[in-house]
């Protein structure tokens, strides 16, 4: 359980890093991942705080985020819309919603 | 007089009458700022909702004419029996719980130079940002007859949800077996696009169910279906052939009564519903900010902001849309947290976000379990500045199903709480 918490923690923090240097030019707004997330938010709900059928993003590990949205890209994982959402964001901008989402409380 | 002592007399007089306390304005020094937003729909209510959530302490007042909210998206449902307008009704109390202060009432006026709305019952709310989301309102002088028919309650148009769709709901069950159902759609841009397909088809639905003789009749003003095409031909051919017909370049001339007048023949129908032709809201037009087609509200992309009347923020059906942007709810919600966002920012005096982007994704019922979507991402071109989709993202359904059909309703739920809480 410790083990599977400091992941989830170790991760996001790892892809930040890596987005800080690659991703500067995008990210002149601080608020931008905040403000990127958002856009999943009115069928993911507030903050990735979902309701029903919906999937909820708040506190899934950003790892497993950029590798679901990878795989609607390529086809390679069963969807209705999120194939064709998934190709309409950057990677730079993934990784941001990714970091944004594993750093919002879980839901409960 | 100097402008400096004129904007202070105007205030003053502004908070003579208004419900604004000095408590208010005290308080105000530590907050960024005041921001009213004028309309509760998903454009003006998800606004109110962000500029608490992101803002901190900024004083934010929405006004909205109704006593609670009531959703077009789903109310297609209500209409063909499927739901009712409690499912689709909600209320503004979480809002208020988050800080938003509610304001039922009417605006009546803006003084833009002055920085204050006025309402009907004279009241003033001084703001240092303005947002609008005034929705749609009806050109009734392109088709003669119509606005008589509607304030007589012979016809409906059902395009803002609430009593209208009630009323549409008691026609359609009054209706007898074997009646015919017209439905009206104006030539485009009108709010939600595909909506008046998933009514015709929510309508042969019911008919199908209960009174198999009848006819539904699509009368549009436009050459072809203008969202979600091949889908609707499908429904069409496939759910309700034998009940439902599809007319193109149908443009409803004149009416009378329940009679569609158009260019080449007269349509008699038993209920007749016409979704008129559309503009921004008149709020929009009263004060000036309708500067595309005489008809939409022209915006700067970033923030929001009228082109033409600086601290004026306009959100939703009431914009010029972008190169394939559809008037929807959903896209109303997405670009009310641009302008919440770029609010903020600008009573900080910080720079806002240079590379926003919205997205839109719309389900439509084909029948009462079934459903389409259509999907679009939009990222803003600065060199064009405007929003332009992504070569390759976006799309359609590839058949209707009922897993959209539960997508829908999940869809709408979350919906509605990202808007409301």
């Amino acid at each position: 359980m410790v083990a599977i918490k400091t992941l989830r923690v170790c991760i996001p923090a790892i892809l930040l890093t890596g987005a800080l240097s690659s991703f500067a030019a995008l990210a002149q707004d601080t608020h931008l991942a905040r403000n990127l997330a958002a856009t999943c938010a009115s069928c993911h709900g507030t903050n990735g705080q979902a309701r029903g059928d919906m999937k909820p993003l708040a506190g899934m590990a950003a790892q497993q985020l950029m590798e679901a949205f990878a795989e609607f890209k390529r086809g390679a994982r069963p969807a209705t819309v999120m194939h064709q959402i998934a190709k309409g964001y950057t990677e730079e901008q993934i990784g941001l919603i990714a970091g944004y989402f594993a750093a919002q409380p879980a839901q409960h | 007089m100097d402008p400096g002592r004129r904007h202070l007399l105007r205030t003053g007089a502004a908070l003579a009458g208004s419900v604004l306390t000095s408590g208010a304005s005290r308080s105000s020094e530590l907050s960024p700022g005041r921001v009213v937003v004028v309309g509760g729909g998903f454009g003006g209510a998800t606004a109110a909702r962000y500029l608490r959530l992101w803002g901190g302490h900024i004083h934010v007042t929405l006004v909205e004419r109704n006593t609670g909210f009531t959703s077009c998206p789903m109310s297609n449902l209500v209409l063909g029996g499927y739901s009712r307008m409690g499912d689709i009704t909600r209320t503004y109390d979480s809002l208020s719980a988050l800080g938003v202060k509610l304001v039922q009432g009417e605006v009546i006026a803006i003084d833009a130079s002055g920085r204050s709305v006025r309402l009907a019952d004279g009241t003033a709310l001084p703001y240092d940002r303005l947002i609008l989301s005034p929705g749609i309102d009806f050109i009734y002088d392109l088709v003669p007859g119509l606005l008589p028919a509607l304030a007589g309650g012979q016809i409906v148009h059902a395009w803002n949800a609430g009593a209208q769709t009630l009323a549409l709901r008691r026609q359609l069950e009054a209706m007898p077996d074997g009646g015919i159902f017209a439905i009206t759609i104006p030539k485009a841009p009108y709010r939600c696009p595909p909506g008046p397909y998933e009514r015709a088809c929510l309508v042969a639905s019911y008919f199908r169910q209960t009174k198999p003789k009848s006819k539904v009749l699509v009368l549009d003003a436009n050459p072809e279906i203008q969202s979600k095409k091949a889908l609707f031909e499908r429904a069409f051919a496939q759910y309700h052939a034998g009940i439902l017909e599809y007319w193109p370049n149908a443009e409803l001339k004149e009416v009378e009564g329940n009679l569609a007048r158009l260019e080449f023949e007269d349509v008699k129908a038993d209920v007749l519903n016409v979704v008129p032709p559309q503009r921004a809201g008149d709020l929009a037009r009263k004060a000036g900010l309708v500067t595309v087609n005489q008809r939409w509200v022209g915006v700067h992309w970033l923030t929001m902001d009228s082109t033409v009347a600086p601290g004026i923020h306009v959100l939703g059906d009431a914009t010029f849309s972008a190169p394939q942007m559809p008037k929807s709810a959903h896209m109303a919600n997405q670009q009310a947290k641009v302008a919440a966002a770029a609010v903020i920012q600008l009573l900080k005096g910080e720079p806002v976000n240079a590379t926003p982007v919205v997205m839109n994704t719309c389900y439509s019922f084909i029948t009462p379990q079934d459903a389409i979507h259509i999907a679009s991402v939009h990222q803003y071109d600065a060199s064009e500045r405007t929003y332009k989709t992504v070569p390759g993202s976006g799309g359609v359904s590839a058949a209707a199903n009922p897993m959209e059909g539960r997508y829908a309703h999940a869809w709408a739920e979350n919906i509605w709480a990202d808007t409301l809480g």
